[in-house]
């Protein structure tokens, strides 16, 4: 069931200002929304501030409802040992399973850290991950 | 081809340039002699009658614009003895004094004759009932429409503005076939009508609008020939030329301006000589026949230019292509004339941005840079910043093609950009003028 390990990221387009980053995170903070972790991508004028929160549907909704542009897309979150060599053996399978990453992102937190990674066909990578026997997160595991 | 005058619509470009210049000589002939003002604009610009010789010694009287009439308020510019004049015209004027137009009957008669003409070249006739949707009053484009829809014998409704929804009822119950209004105004019909339940399509014989006196592109065009299923003409004029005056055909290719009428020429807005043929510039009009209000190389600000070329119709007189904008929003980049109207018509054939947007001049070293901000469409949104920066290089490739100006395209927020009610104010030129 590649369906499950499949996290729901919200994605939001903000104009290249100072103060951007702000009101939204005011809006998330108002609606109560946690934030595990964000990245920002920034191209010339504009930028997409991505983010693992813990009610995706709901933020999602919200930010909507405020006239945002927000998006959902689909990551896969890899567990990673919090020590030297974390990263590699991370990447090391994903360059075994031929799997091409669009842009990832990471969090160390209390439970351990965490690999989050976009890629082009996300079913067919949970599969091959999941077939090499490594160990995906669920979004309730977050 | 039904024309309304089959043989002056339809005559050799050499014989409309005949009566243009006898009409011409015989103007200026008679404004030497009876207007005080203009004979001493022709003797400063030494220019006499007899000078006059061909279309082209034109260029050597001098032109006039908004200025002239607005100072010679309110009629001292009319030529027409007072009893002759039957009607006046006010334009407001977004600043300053008003200008006055006056009609002496031929004046009338020669607006609703052109009118009529225009009517007919797009299919309307006797048996239509046109609904006349602008303004009556001060206001020339009502009782201008009205009188020029009387002209070709079908039926007019005078709704003038408001009561949408009374309007909407009326074009139902009287077999309306066409409407004279603005573009605007008609948009908004059209959300009225669905909100009443009405289509239409299906619910009323509408086949054509006359829409005009604003600025429109041919995305609202097509918007608006989609939901209401009829033919949308865009209508020319302006109040110091009479007020509505020539439409396109039913080629929808060009404004057909009639030349025994009418003489436009295209200037270049810097220098004020002529372009060469089919190119942009500057229009300037005379009316051959007016009589209460002479208008004789009336510089109108309005940037077009005019193909001689016959049309599919087989009318014969000039066309005006679409107006590219006005004088005074024009902006020069590099020594390139550069239109916030251009810059909206190109936003309008890209699906992944809106319409809102600004234009940002500024001096980078000794260059100028002109940067467009414009809302991103939220359906266009993706996670994928490629696939966005695809979307700016789109709307920048294609802006280039058409401005020949380098432009940076930034894009924004839907929502994030300002709105306007009335002028809008697109431009923000932060280049330090010498």
């Amino acid at each position: 069931m590649p369906q499950r390990h499949v996290i729901k990221q919200i994605s939001v387009f903000v104009n290249n200002e100072p103060g951007r980053l702000a009101k939204i995170a005011r809006m998330l903070s108002e609606e109560g929304i946690d934030i595990c972790a964000f990245n920002i991508a920034e191209a010339s004028g504009f930028g997409v501030f991505r983010a693992i929160v813990r009610e995706p549907d709901k933020a999602y909704a919200k930010l909507k409802e405020r006239g945002i542009i927000v998006k959902e897309t689909e990551v896969i979150a890899i567990p990673m040992q919090d020590r030297p060599g974390g990263l590699f053996e991370a990447a090391a399978v994903l360059g075994e399973a031929g799997i091409n990453i669009e842009y990832g992102y990471a969090y160390s937190g209390k439970g351990g850290a965490t690999f989050f990674i976009r890629v082009d066909d996300t079913e067919a990578a949970i599969k091959t991950l999941l077939d090499r026997g490594v160990k995906l997160m669920h979004e309730g595991d977050l | 081809m039904e024309c309304w005058n089959h043989k002056i619509e339809t005559m050799g470009r050499e014989d409309i340039e005949r009566m243009q210049l006898s009409s011409l000589k015989e103007l200026v002939s008679r404004l030497y002699d009876s207007s005080p003002h203009y004979h001493s604009r022709m003797r400063e610009a030494g220019v006499l009658p007899g000078d006059i010789r061909s279309l082209q010694d034109i260029v050597r009287l001098p032109s006039m614009n908004k200025l002239d009439l607005r100072d010679n308020y309110p009629d001292k510019l009319f030529t027409a003895p007072p009893e002759d004049v039957i009607r006046y015209h006010v334009s407001s004027g977004t600043t300053g004094k008003p200008t006055v137009v006056g009609y002496t009957r031929n004046d009338i008669e020669n607006w609703s004759e052109s009118l009529a003409r225009s009517f007919a070249s797009f299919g309307l006739g006797r048996k239509d009932v046109i609904q006349v949707s602008n303004g009556y009053g001060l206001f020339s484009g009502g009782l201008g429409m009205h009188y020029g829809v009387e002209k070709l014998g079908a039926a007019v409704v005078p709704a003038s503005t408001g009561g949408t929804k009374k309007q909407i009822d009326l074009i139902k119950d009287l077999n309306v076939t066409a409407i004279a209004c603005t573009p605007s105004y008609l948009v908004h019909m059209i959300e009225v009508a669905e909100g009443m339940g009405l289509d239409f399509r299906n619910d009323t014989r509408m086949r054509a609008a006359i829409l005009g006196a604003e600025p429109w592109s041919e995305n609202m065009r097509r918007h608006i020939e989609d939901r209401m299923g009829i033919k949308a003409q865009n209508c020319y004029g302006a109040s110091e030329l009479s007020g509505p005056l020539f439409t396109e055909c039913q080629e929808q290719d060009g404004i057909h301006i009639w030349g025994d009428l009418c003489l436009v020429e295209v200037v270049d807005p810097e220098t004020g000589e002529h372009v060469g043929d089919g190119e942009r510039g500057e229009l300037v009009f005379t009316m051959l026949k007016r009589e209460a209000l002479p208008i004789i190389r009336y510089r109108i600000g309005d940037l077009s230019g005019i193909t001689w070329e016959k049309c599919n119709c087989g009318r014969t007189h000039p066309r005006l292509q679409r107006l590219t904008g006005r004088v005074d929003d024009m902006i020069i980049i590099r020594g390139i004339n550069v239109f916030p109207s251009q810059v909206e018509h190109v936003l309008g054939e890209i699906d992944e941005v809106t319409q809102q947007y600004m234009i940002v001049v500024e001096s980078r070293g000794v260059m100028d840079n002109m940067a467009v901000q414009v809302e991103l469409d939220p359906k266009a949104f993706t996670d994928d910043i490629l696939a966005l920066r695809g979307i700016s290089s789109k709307v920048a490739k294609a802006l280039q093609e058409v401005l020949n100006v380098k432009v940076d395209v930034q894009l924004m927020e839907p929502g994030s950009l300002p709105r306007f009610e009335g002028k809008s104010k697109r431009v923000i030129d932060k280049r330090v003028m010498m």
